[in-house]
């Protein structure tokens, strides 16, 4: 793969069909950033719904056209609004986006490899993505609507079309771009894994590894054996909607008939889905934690505390994201025993959980800290990985889910921990390796304000969320006015949904800075945060395989940061060491 | 609207661009580059960290004042130990909350940049890494067994007093259902429900009443069929085809008498029957008569092929639905015949239901079409409703309604039964009104409620028996 720098490339192999992990990495950030604006929309024309049910809104029926007659949005609408923003933002901004832009951009240039394993199946990858997504969105403007039984899909709701009109075509066509979204995380994982395991430089063993690595490898592990569960979920779903199996359904009277179907079982599918769902949460944040902890140590000018915990904590709450998926089915009915178990073990995962936020924090201590917008986003990461990690304690424990599952308190909770941490991380990663990428820096004030402006508004949507829940109002309705008990908490709806526009509104100073920096931005220099990873040593302007000369050897792990045997308060991993210097 | 809409995102942009620009153009005179943040914005942002923490902490403080205690209070038994479980996991991530987001905050303006400052070398220590490690065990531990206690409280079996109340979802509605006099919960199967019986509670007359039904629907559909248009007029062309045929049929005969044996569709007229059966003639022009009567009657249709097939294909559904029915036996059920009986007597209840206070209640759930879920927050009480999979949950009322509307000063207070799963269009307001009452007035209120036959006949156990044989005959061969 080495050597071939310099020869001409055709626009078509260059841009679209590129096997180069640097341009598909861009290709994948691109599109997830087109369908985070997507989701985010769908999410401010429901919670206009929220906010001030009933009242005409023009905007709505601009955009919505039928879904929103006279300004009010339908409530099946609602519904599939509602699935298709939280599908939307968990599989395509925050694993297809996160994993495959960061992935695909630091695992060669950090581990110094000069592409992928295999850059075909990596181009596959993003194009079955790219395919998934259209095929999503083409799912809103479908006949009935899209998908609309919330975004973990269950059957039997989705597995009749007589149930609900979003569970006709729109149905079929998520689980068609759902299972074309595996296709694409499994052909980038096993690429990612294989990478990680065979391309390292001379001199970087898996201890040497940054810590993102670590991250974006036990991510794809994560994935690699979860994902396929969730097809042969998704294949039965298909199989009961249109071949008359009945895997998911028993004994249903639905639309005045008694259906031909017996022995089958919903639950069996909640299985199926959550034994991927867990781990996917964790698919969601590794990959944040692990570039926080990156931006974090860089921009702190320390090591980070704790490498070989963090490390540990890593594998532990890989391994045990797989033994936790029934604290999402504690009201199923399922055998209370068995409840226990799954307390216990989600539990556990609290422990290497708070290990990494006081390992962050001891980083930060006695820091020189420099508040670059990646560094601001990550120290809104540790917060909000903090707060909504705490709710996870009440989630987790059964005998307190019974009355709060599935109640906005479950929203505020994973909004702060997805919608917010893992959010935090990608805008920290995307500030941080925007030079990387582009060639250029992105502007530093508006990312100030655009991280201020999202903290501020993500607390202020999600926080009081917990409050609306505890009192007991359930998710995914489309209005509250039918039960007198809530309207003590229903004055917080407007106040949510203004604090959900201003953040909307406030991602614009995302966007400019995103694409007018693409062409005017400061030109980048070569090593703008003083970082010690490999990715540094490569020239602004992309070569094919990387680096022009030979691949950089590691002498040291990758944070060395205000090593005290050094002048300079960064020592990058290519430096050799000292005369005597006992070296990590 | 919509050009206001525009005009604001135009001139944002616009306004960007030069905000931009003006950056870009004065850090150029300056020198300055993007990764070197200046002291100013260093103070700047750590000032703000502080300032974000502390009008954090204070909208958390005012909405716990105005929204914290979830009023209104538990109105079960389990629900208190529920609130006191709830309140001290609380208490612990509230203080865990507070003071780790402090010490980031602080820690965040602490140790901003300083110019000539280095960082501090430090980068592991073992024993602070065991502090917490061991100390979240340990708080984690002492989280997780009081809440497995609770956990196994509520979720232990009832208590055989227990009243019994069956609580059964379908879009978008509840029905409650209360077992009668015997004590008994009548069976139930999902094939037999009918507008009458929407519970498909099993008796000798359910089954009757849903074969009925179904008999009822299967002879419409085939008359609608027999009534299409396309259909009789082929009809027609065959049956005059035949009369026609009959005429010249010796003419053809002789033409065909090698190993030609297609006389089959002659039927019983034989081989060697020359022409037509006077019987057989008079049959088919009574036959063509009233074809043509049919077409000229009301009742004919007209149906697209998809539409017919579609028919056809219901036709062949109810077939099967029928079946279904007539293998509902009753000596598969433990209590054999005598458990067809159970459901007679039994309580039907939809708008509100209730309970009397201070007797444990075990719901037990069943769903018709989707999953939903019953959920009675005022009872700190949820569970799942599932097709083809009955679950339970136990619970003891403990405040009526009565009280807890003087509690509440709130006349007009009730408590409710939501629907917590996502179940179509109207789940946001698929609910049922729960009244909690003395047992005096409990029974009295149960008495007074129809019981699911009351209007009929009650089947004598004889003729549940005659009906059970009957259905024994009717049974396939697989039995
Ligand atoms: C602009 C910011 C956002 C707002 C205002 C917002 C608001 C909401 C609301 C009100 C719901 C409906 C809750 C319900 O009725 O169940 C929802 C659902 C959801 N959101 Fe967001 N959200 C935002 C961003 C995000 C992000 C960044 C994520 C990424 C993880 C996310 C993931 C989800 C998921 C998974 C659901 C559940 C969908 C379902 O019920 O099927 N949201 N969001
Ligand atoms: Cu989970
Ligand atoms: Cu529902």
């Amino acid at each position: 793969m080495a050597g071939h720098a310099h020869h001409e490339e055709s626009f078509i192999s260059k841009y679209i069909f590129s096997h180069d992990h640097k341009m598909i990495s861009k290709q994948f950030l691109v599109t997830a950033v087109f369908m985070g604006i997507i989701a985010v929309m769908l999410s401010v024309f429901f919670r206009l719904q929220l906010g001030w049910p009933g009242e005409s809104f023009a905007i709505l029926e601009t955009f919505l056209g039928k879904w929103a007659p006279g300004g009010v949005l339908d409530r099946n609408a609602y519904l599939a609004l509602v699935t298709i923003h939280g599908t939307i933002m968990v599989f395509f901004v925050l694993t297809g986006g996160l994993s495959g832009t960061f992935s695909n951009l630091l695992i060669p240039l950090q581990i110094g490899a000069r592409d992928m394993a295999s850059g075909f199946m990596n181009m596959l990858s993003y194009w079955f993505f790219a395919v998934s997504s259209v095929i999503m969105i083409f799912s809103l403007f479908v006949e009935g609507g899209a998908a609309s039984g919330g975004w973990t899909v269950y059957p039997p709701l989705s597995a009749l079309p007589q149930a609900m009109p979003g569970s006709g075509m729109g149905m079929t066509l998520w689980l068609i771009s759902m299972t074309l979204f595996v296709v694409s995380s499994l052909l980038g994982g096993l690429n990612y894994i294989v990478t990680v395991i065979n391309l390292r430089t001379k001199g970087m063993s898996m201890t040497r590894l940054p810590l993102t690595i670590w991250a974006f490898l036990i991510t794809a592990v994560l994935g690699v054996l979860s994902f396929p569960v969730l097809v042969s979920a998704v294949v039965l779903l298909l199989m009961d909607r249109s071949m008359g199996t009945a895997f998911y359904l028993s004994d249903i009277f639905i639309g005045g008939e008694a259906l031909d179907v017996t022995g089958g079982s919903p639950i069996l599918y909640q299985h199926l889905f959550w034994f991927l769902g867990h781990p996917e949460v964790y698919i969601v944040l590794l990959p944040a934690l692990g570039i926080s902890s990156e931006v974090i140590a860089t921009n702190s000018r320390k090591p980070i505390f704790g490498y070989k915990a963090m490390i540990g904590s890593i594998l532990g709450i890989g391994f045990l994201s797989f033994i936790v998926w029934g604290h999402h089915m504690f009201v199923t009915g399922m055998n209370p025993f068995l409840g226990s178990v799954f307390v216990f073990t989600t539990l556990l995962i609290a422990i290497p959980s708070a290990v990494k936020a006081f390992n962050y924090i001891t980083t930060l201590w006695q820091g020189n800290l420099r508040f670059t917008p990646a560094m601001l986003f990550s120290i809104g990461l540790v917060s909000t990985f903090v707060t909504g990690g705490l709710t996870g304690i009440i989630l987790a424990d059964s005998a307190l889910d019974v009355n709060v599952h599935d109640t906005y308190f479950v929203v505020a909770h994973f909004h702060i921990v997805m919608g917010m941490s893992a959010i935090f991380g990608m805008l920290a990663g995307i500030y941080h390796w925007y030079p990387k990428m582009f060639g250029r820096m992105m502007n530093t004030k508006l990312g100030y304000a655009h991280f201020w402006v999202t903290l501020i508004a993500g607390y202020g949507v999600f926080f009081p969320m917990h409050f609306v829940g505890i009192a007991g109002a359930p998710r995914r309705y489309y209005e509250y006015s039918n039960f007198d008990f809530l309207d003590s908490v229903m004055d917080l709806q407007p106040i949510i949904s203004t604090f959900a526009i201003i953040g909307a509104i406030g991602q614009l100073f995302f966007l400019f800075n995103f694409f007018y920096s693409i062409f005017y931005g400061q030109k980048a220099v070569q090593n703008p945060w003083k970082s010690n990873t490999l990715e540094w040593t490569t020239p602004v302007q992309h070569v094919h395989g990387n680096w022009d000369g030979p691949l950089p050897e590691v002498h040291r792990w990758a944070y060395d940061y205000s090593n005290p045997a050094h002048e300079d308060d960064f020592v990058p991993q290519t430096t050799p060491a000292l005369a005597g210097e006992e070296i990590h | 609207m919509k050009l206001i809409t525009l005009l604001v995102v135009i001139a944002g942009v616009i306004a960007l661009a030069q905000l931009a620009k003006v950056g870009q153009l004065t850090s150029l005179i300056r020198n300055k580059r993007e990764e070197d943040i200046s002291a100013a914005d260093t103070r700047l942002n750590g000032g703000l960290f502080v300032a974000f923490m502390v009008a954090f902490y204070a909208s958390f403080i005012w909405l716990i004042i105005r929204y914290g205690d979830y009023n209104p209070p538990a109105a079960s038994a389990h629900g208190e130990t529920y609130d006191t479980l709830m309140n001290f996991n609380m208490y612990i991530i509230m203080a865990v909350f507070f003071l780790v987001n402090t010490v980031l905050f602080l820690f965040a303006n602490k140790y901003r940049q300083e110019a000539g400052r280095k960082a501090k070398f430090f980068a592991h220590d073992n024993r602070l890494e065991l502090i917490w490690t061991v100390i979240p065990s340990i708080v984690l531990a002492v989280i997780i067994i009081y809440g497995l206690r609770t956990w196994n409280e509520m979720t232990g079996e009832a208590s055989e007093d227990a009243l019994r109340v069956e609580l059964y979802s379908k879009q978008f509605d509840w029905t409650a259902r209360y077992p009668g006099a015997d004590g008994e919960f009548g069976l139930a199967n999902y094939n037999l429900i009918t507008p009458t019986n929407p519970l498909g509670i099993v008796t000798a007359d359910g089954v009757s009443g849903a074969l009925e039904e179904i008999e009822g629907q299967i002879a419409a559909l085939e008359s609608e069929l027999a009534h299409e248009r396309g259909t009789l007029l082929a009809q027609i062309e065959e049956v005059e085809a035949e009369l026609h045929a009959s005429h010249d049929h010796g003419h053809g005969h002789s033409h065909d008498d090698h190993g030609h044996d297609d006389h089959a569709d002659h039927g019983d007229h034989g081989h060697d029957d020359h022409g037509m059966s006077a019987e057989r003639k008079a049959m088919l022009e009574a036959r063509l008569h009233e074809l043509e009567h049919m077409l000229e009657g009301p009742d004919v249709v007209v149906l697209s092929t998809a539409a017919a097939e579609a028919k056809a294909d219901k036709i062949h559904r109810l077939k099967r639905h029928r079946q279904r029915i007539m293998e509902v036996k009753p000596f598969d059920y433990e209590g054999g015949v005598a458990a067809w009986e159970a459901g007679a007597d039994d309580k039907i209840m939809k708008g509100e239901f209730h309970l009397p206070v201070g007797r444990e209640v075990e719901f037990v759930f069943r769903s018709r079409d989707v999953i939903h879920s019953a959920y009675m927050p005022h009872f700190r009480a949820q569970m799942n409703t599932v097709p083809g999979v009955p679950t339970r949950f136990k619970m003891t009322p403990t405040i009526t309604t009565d009280s807890m509307r003087t509690v509440l000063d709130d006349p007009d207070f009730d408590y409710v039964l939501l629907c917590n799963k996502v179940c179509g269009a109207a789940h946001f307001n698929m609910q049922m009104k729960v009244v909690v009452e003395s047992e005096e007035s409990y029974n009295a209120w149960l008495e007074s409620q129809e019981e699911f036959l009351a209007d009929k006949e009650v089947a004598t156990e004889s003729d549940a028996r005659a009906e059970a044989i009957n259905i024994e005959n009717n049974e396939s061969a697989t039995l």
